[in-house]
């Protein structure tokens, strides 16, 4: 069985997907239609209530 | 003196002075700057890169340290928050000792700040350069802090949430062991009727739940116990778990989940609360259940108890629970009249929305009112001020359903105290970070789930159960538990343990030893943020990597 694991989609969900699937030692690809990862959370300016920088 | 200064002519500092593209070299003269560092004391080579991140400039920093036998490493460049590992690692790749790397912001804090200023930026990018190279010089090599990880995990409370991370966790081949204060596990689950929206008894979900945990070697379930004492840290904490009236129990875990739940409020003196006549939603769940549900005319109240003075909060899910009981109660008698009073219907979601969309067409009354002028119950019926026809309207009924918040466990400050992780204003669990760290508590190793952190539903305990598991398998899937080198040291030579650094430090982290009258680091438990060293009257306390050596060279340097 292979243990590596495909994400689709580079938005905040993928992307904690994808770091915590790694950390737990397996290969991930992250796949992500837009030329640069992120999504919807990218382009946000801060986020609430902590007001850390989004991106 | 301690990180004595390395002969001059032993240092080989290399310096990467990087373009960012236009976002440095745009504003300011990075061949200057690059021209600027070659000629610091310690400097054996600097280069420029257009990005220094790219596999082309990793590779210029590698070959530097091969060819010009580096042995410190300078990147000037952007922030140390996104780039100081990829950096760190580049280095350790290339058989350098990864903390013998310093990182130089000139981007961020110069290029970026200073666009039309481009002298005056090149003048502080060179500044800034020639700090980062006199801290440099006194860099010592580290290595990487060593712990080891028990495999097992502990998880307080057997509600939905707590099976759901104990199966998960159990699936993994993990070890679970898992405290339900209860003699019978399954929380507020056992207690409700059916759930939405496709009508399965709630009993029956969470006995699979519990069933199939059951089956699973590597879980032990204590029932009608409680946790007495926890010490210890992640990868290795100790649990005394006492069962009720017997002997306690010692367990070694090395993660915890606190997936305790809460409780609804019972809404004593609220609209003439009687528990026969006026009964809680949760009240009416077990009527239901136990299909002794006789109504034909019911008034549901919302917010009862919540979204006021002495509670503030939104309780979330009682707006749904309203509906799907007002909606079972029509399915079972659609003669019966359901009337909602409401403040504002919280029914987020796709499923939400649709199931209060079909309560509607199925009948069931909705009416808005204001907090300042409440329904009245009376006998007999319930009376509201309608305000779109600014009319007091009465709404005859047998039968009163107050929905009420659900409100943190009794016993949740003692946990909170027990295991050293916050509660918020109202008394529920603080994770560490609302919207990134949804799951986890500042304080490693330690995991909330479910209503113990915020009112869940039963979908929304389920996720976050699983979450939580997810969260623990990042660490216990390792071997061993590695942290970095940057955490605090005290000087048993100099230290008097006057403990002032204890009081400052935010994780715990500071030991102090009375046979010894010193005070003493868990450089697991330390993150490395340096109140400790800020505050040692005798400089005995110092972070690793910012000693006031290295911290002093690179001041007198501006």
């Amino acid at each position: 069985m292979s243990k590596d694991v495909l994400v689709i989609g580079g938005g905040i969900a993928g992307i904690q997907a994808s770091l915590d699937l790694a950390e737990m030692g397996i290969h991930v690809y992250l796949v992500e239609s837009l030329p640069s990862i992120g999504g919807k959370m990218a382009q946000l300016d801060k986020t609430f209530p902590t007001n850390d920088c989004a991106i | 003196m301690r990180g004595k200064k390395p002969q001059a002519d032993e240092l080989r500092i290399g310096v990467f002075i990087c373009d960012c593209g236009s976002n440095i070299a745009g504003h300011l003269d990075c061949s200057s700057v690059t021209e600027y560092a070659s000629t610091l004391p310690g400097v054996a080579y600097a280069k420029e890169n257009l990005y220094t991140c790219s596999e082309a400039g990793i590779g210029e920093i590698q070959k530097g340290i091969k060819e010009q036998k580096l042995n410190r490493v300078v990147v000037a460049s952007c922030s140390p928050r996104t780039h100081q590992p990829l950096f760190q690692n580049s280095c350790a790749a290339a058989e350098l000792n990864p903390y013998l790397f310093e990182m130089v912001n000139i981007r961020d804090q110069c290029s970026w700040v200073h666009m039309e200023e481009r002298e005056d930026a090149t003048q502080k990018a060179k500044d800034l350069v020639r700090m980062g190279v006199s801290k440099a010089a006194f860099l010592e090599p580290q290595q990487d802090i060593e712990a080891s990880l028990i495999p097992r995990v502990l998880v307080i409370g057997g509600g939905v949430a707590g099976l759901s991370a104990a199966g998960s966790l159990a699936a993994m081949g993990l070890d679970v062991v898992l405290v339900e204060k209860e003699v019978e596990a399954g929380g507020l689950l056992r207690r409700i009727n059916r759930l939405a929206p496709h009508g399965e008894k709630a009993s029956e979900r969470v006995l699979e739940m519990l069933l199939s945990i059951k089956a699973r070697p590597n879980a032990t379930l204590y029932l009608g116990s409680r946790v007495e004492d926890v010490s210890g840290y992640i990868g290795n904490f100790e649990i005394t778990i006492r069962p009720e009236g017997g002997e306690a129990v010692r367990e070694k875990v090395g993660c915890i989940v606190v997936a305790t739940g809460a409780v609804p409020l019972k809404p004593e003196g609220l609209y003439r609360y009687d528990g026969t006549r006026v009964v809680t939603q949760m009240e009416l769940e077990e009527r239901l259940a136990a299909g002794a549900l006789e109504a034909q005319r019911v008034v549901m109240i919302q917010c009862v108890g919540a979204r006021s003075p002495e509670r503030e909060y939104c309780s979330r899910i009682c707006c749904q629970t309203a509906v799907k009981n007002a909606r079972f109660i029509k399915e079972q008698n659609p003669e019966a009249h359901v009337h909602i009073l409401y403040r504002d219907m919280q029914m987020y979601g796709t499923e939400n929305e649709q199931m209060l969309c079909d309560a509607r067409g199925e009948g069931v009354r909705f009416d808005v009112f204001s907090p300042d002028q409440p329904p009245v119950v009376q006998e007999g019926k319930v009376e509201f001020y309608q305000p779109l026809t600014g009319e007091m309207v009465g709404i005859p009924c047998d039968l009163v359903v107050l929905s009420t918040p659900l409100v943190p466990r009794d016993d949740a400050q003692a946990l909170s105290q027990l295991l050293r992780v916050p509660v918020d204003q109202n008394g529920f669990f603080l994770e560490a970070h609302a919207k990134l760290r949804p799951l986890d508590f500042a304080t490693d190793g330690i995991f909330v789930c479910g209503s113990a952190r915020y009112p869940a539903n039963v979908q929304e305990a389920v996720s976050q159960g699983l979450g939580a598991s997810s969260r623990i398998a990042t660490i216990l899937f390792k071997d061993k538990l590695i942290t970095s080198a940057i955490v605090a040291e005290i000087d048993p030579e100099t230290c008097v343990g006057c403990m002032g650094c204890m009081e400052m430090c935010p994780y715990e982290a500071i030991t102090y030893l009375p046979e010894k009258n010193i005070c003493e680091v868990n450089t697991v438990l330390c993150k490395g943020c340096g109140c400790c060293a800020a505050t040692c009257p005798s400089q005995s306390a110092t972070l690793r990597g910012f000693k006031p050596e290295q911290l002093m060279a690179q001041i007198r340097a501006v």
